[in-house]
């Protein structure tokens, strides 16, 4: 068994270089990917970038002031999370010459539009059909993510219902236009629970190249270990990178979140040194929680900034020194991974400066558009 | 009830909308703070009855904080709500426009708690402190306490700031339910030599629906003031999210290089934490568990065994969304979990 996974890291190691490799855009390595979000004036743009990576909480948005100039922000926390998010202003105008949306959608790898489902949001279509069009003729790669937000206020029938009215409507407009290839993925979100967190986990996730390898590499890991189900977590900001391809349950996501606040709070409060030093997510953290439903629930370090969360069998769990040994194996693998990335890219951003090679397109992997 | 029960009437007074019904549903029913938006106003006066570490039964008068109601109670319902009061907590909107109006009921009740229940004990909940802002906060508080304290005399009062949206409320309630915990005293001891035996930093003992503190003993330093309500207003949320997968949590070890921390089921109604500086430790279970188990306060039909549950104290999830909503005038479905008499 253990055998088995030693083979398969390095055969996923092996794969991942080749996967970097892959990047097949030579002036991107510099630019991380950039996440816009757009959509009407409050529809809840900035309360969704504050409360996810600022730990803002949701009642605290309430103060927010409207956005009035794009507000650009690096989250370059982690090896795998690596991108940048604009936050715009209500109403921008694609007609205004100083606003250049054609640099701007160039180097934008997902758009998420935020229609606020508790107002009347025709004309929150009608903008979301102008954006759209626009973005897709300046850059046919970007990911288009429909964030259909504040629906805590609305009813389970109802949010199904305007997802259904949502989903019709663009699609019609799109087709009128001739474009029903432009492919929108929609979401129903809220900050006041974890919907959004789901949501921008399954952005960033389509982001990352490496993704089908880590996916894998969680598969081999919890088959070999007893585990019924692990994500790799972005601590800070709770969007999971990564899971096995057994499917993802909610309730099990939201747990997974509260673990994280809970260990990490904890920590914050008898984890520091004395002096009040130190990180309260270090290198020694870990978690145990049993439930009474013969559920453990099992998180360990990873890197600085990612944590594996496991749901393990109460039986499962006796067998601790396997799950901590192959995930000892898991937590290499991954480093290494991590390493080699940074090394190819200081390597091409050395080469790109030499000289300009032009790569042939290589096929099999799936890559950001930078 | 078993005829043991120990009850303890506590008053819940202060003007309509202050917060009341909002903060006794978080605190014993299980209540997240956004569930409350849905509350609407009490019609007069409702009673429920929490049963807390186990023969200790708070009896909660959670009196409706409308102007018609409010005269009645000053009036034809004096006796009846006055009586026999062991706690008042009179909860003030700090966002209130009608100080002086909050005041002159504040002072009614005073007077009539007086002459009907001398010995009770009074909190004032400066409540909603999280609709000032942050840097006024504690200005305005020192105010409105020295008001209150001055207003009181000849009683005295004990005020906390409070918010259903953070931990104050914990900190708050923890104090109230330790005036009306019996042998309390015994209850400390023992926890200091259990937390002196195993060489703990820090051992906390919680209800354990409620997950309010209700002892803790200390060894060492700390750096966090308001870790005891942090860590109870922590635990209820974990807690909250286990109940929506039909679960509850039995124990939990949380560590780094810095610490080691271990929650687990003490006796059936409380959860003991404990904290070891040298995170290579594991704390020991032995016998001296029992001695501690035994001075809490239990009723005799309950078992001291590990996991047991207290059927008053039910974990049932807590889906309020589903509740029907109600109008603000319409009546308030009593929180299932503290509806029982
Ligand atoms: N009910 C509910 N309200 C939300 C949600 N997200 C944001 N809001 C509220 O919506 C209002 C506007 O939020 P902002 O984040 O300022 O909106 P914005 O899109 O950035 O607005 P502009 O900067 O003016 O374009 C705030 O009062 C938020 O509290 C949500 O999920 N549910
Ligand atoms: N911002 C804020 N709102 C609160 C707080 N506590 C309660 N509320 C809100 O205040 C409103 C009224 O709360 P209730 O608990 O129904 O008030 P009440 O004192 O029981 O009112 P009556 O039953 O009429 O006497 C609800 O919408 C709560 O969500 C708080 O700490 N902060
Ligand atoms: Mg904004
Ligand atoms: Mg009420």
């Amino acid at each position: 068994m253990q055998v088995n996974f030693f083979q398969y890291v390095y055969h996923s190691l092996y794969c991942m270089f080749y996967s970097v490799l892959d990047f097949n855009d030579p002036f991107s390595t510099e630019v991380k990917p950039r996440i816009l979000l757009m959509g009407l004036r409050r529809s809840g743009k900035s309360s969704i970038q504050k409360v996810v990576f600022h730990k803002m909480s949701p009642n605290e948005t309430l103060f927010l002031e409207s956005t009035n100039k794009i507000c650009r922000e690096e989250v370059s926390n982690s090896s795998f999370v690596n991108f940048q998010i604009w936050d715009f202003p209500g109403q921008i105008d694609f007609f205004d010459p100083t606003f250049d949306y054609e640099m701007i959608f160039r180097g934008t790898g997902a758009l998420i539009f935020v229609i606020d489902s508790q107002d009347d949001y025709m004309e929150a279509l009608a903008r979301l059909h102008l954006t759209v069009t626009r973005a897709y003729k300046v850059n046919p790669d970007i990911n288009f993510e429909i964030f259909i937000h504040k629906v805590d206020g609305l009813s389970d029938d109802h949010k199904i219902e305007t997802q259904r009215d949502i989903h019709q409507r663009t699609n019609d407009d799109l087709a009128d236009a001739g474009l029903e290839k432009i492919h929108l993925s929609f979401y129903l979100t809220s900050i006041y629970d974890h919907s959004i967190f789901e949501a921008f986990s399954k952005v960033v996730q389509k982001l990352i190249p490496q993704l089908p390898t880590l996916e894998n590499l969680l598969n081999i890991f919890i088959s070999n270990s007893g585990i019924e189900k692990a994500f790799l977590f972005d601590v800070v900001s709770k969007i999971y990178i990564a899971t096995d391809s057994t499917p993802v349950d909610m309730q099990t996501y939201e747990l997974c979140c509260d673990m994280i606040d809970v260990v990490i709070d904890i920590s914050c409060i008898y984890g520091l040194k004395d002096d009040g030093a130190g990180t309260p997510y270090d290198k020694e953290s870990t978690a145990i929680i049993k439930l009474n439903n013969t559920t453990v629930l099992y998180l360990k370090e990873v890197t600085k900034f990612l944590a594996l969360v496991c749901f393990v069998r109460e039986e499962s769990f006796e067998r601790k020194g396997l799950i901590d040994y192959n995930f000892h194996c898991f937590r290499k693998a991954i480093h290494e991974v991590f390493e080699v990335r940074m090394k190819v890219v200081k390597s091409r951003k050395h080469q790109n400066q030499m000289q300009k090679i032009k790569r042939a397109t290589p096929n099999g992997t799936p890559r950001v558009p930078l | 009830m078993p005829s043991t029960a120990m009850k303890k009437k506590v008053l819940l007074m202060g003007k309509s909308g202050s917060g009341k019904t909002s903060m006794r549903s978080i605190i014993f029913a299980n209540y997240i703070a956004r569930d409350t938006r849905r509350l609407g106003a009490t019609i007069d006066v409702e009673h429920s009855h929490v049963r807390f570490l186990g023969n200790l039964v708070l009896n909660l008068w959670d009196c409706g904080g409308q102007d018609t109601f409010m005269e009645n109670y000053f009036t034809s319902q004096r006796d009846n709500i006055f009586r026999n009061v062991e706690v008042l907590i009179y909860v003030f909107d700090v966002e209130s426009r009608e100080l002086e109006k909050d005041m002159h009921y504040y002072q009614s009740c005073l007077e009539a708690i007086l002459q009907n229940s001398p010995d009770a004990k009074i909190f004032c909940l400066v409540h909603k402190m999280d609709l000032v802002q942050e840097d006024q906060r504690d200005l305005i508080f020192k105010e409105r306490e020295e008001d209150l304290r001055r207003l009181s005399r000849p009683l005295e009062c004990a005020c906390f700031r409070t918010s259903i949206w953070d931990e104050t409320l914990y900190k708050a309630w923890s104090s109230i339910v330790y005036q009306l915990i019996p042998n309390v005293q015994q209850l400390e001891m023992n926890l200091r030599n259990f937390a002196q035996i195993i060489e703990a930093d820090e051992v906390l003992l919680f209800e354990r629906a409620t997950f309010l503190v209700i002892s803790h003993y200390q060894c060492k330093e700390q750096r966090d003031i308001h870790r005891f309500e942090k860590i109870s207003n922590i635990i209820k949320q974990f807690k909250l999210s286990c109940s929506k997968l039909a679960a509850s949590f039995q124990s939990m070890e949380v560590r780094n290089s810095n610490f080691a921390a271990f929650i687990d089921i003490f006796t059936s109604n409380t959860y003991v934490m404990v904290v070891m500086s040298d995170p290579s430790i594991r704390p020991t279970k032995g016998p001296q568990r029992l001695d501690l188990a035994n001075s809490v306060p239990r009723s005799p039909s309950v078992d001291t065994q590990r996991g047991t549950r207290d059927s008053t104290t039910s974990e049932k999830p807590a889906k309020m969304i589903e509740r029907p909503l109600t109008t603000s005038y319409g009546s308030v479905p009593m929180p299932r979990e503290c509806g029982k008499k």
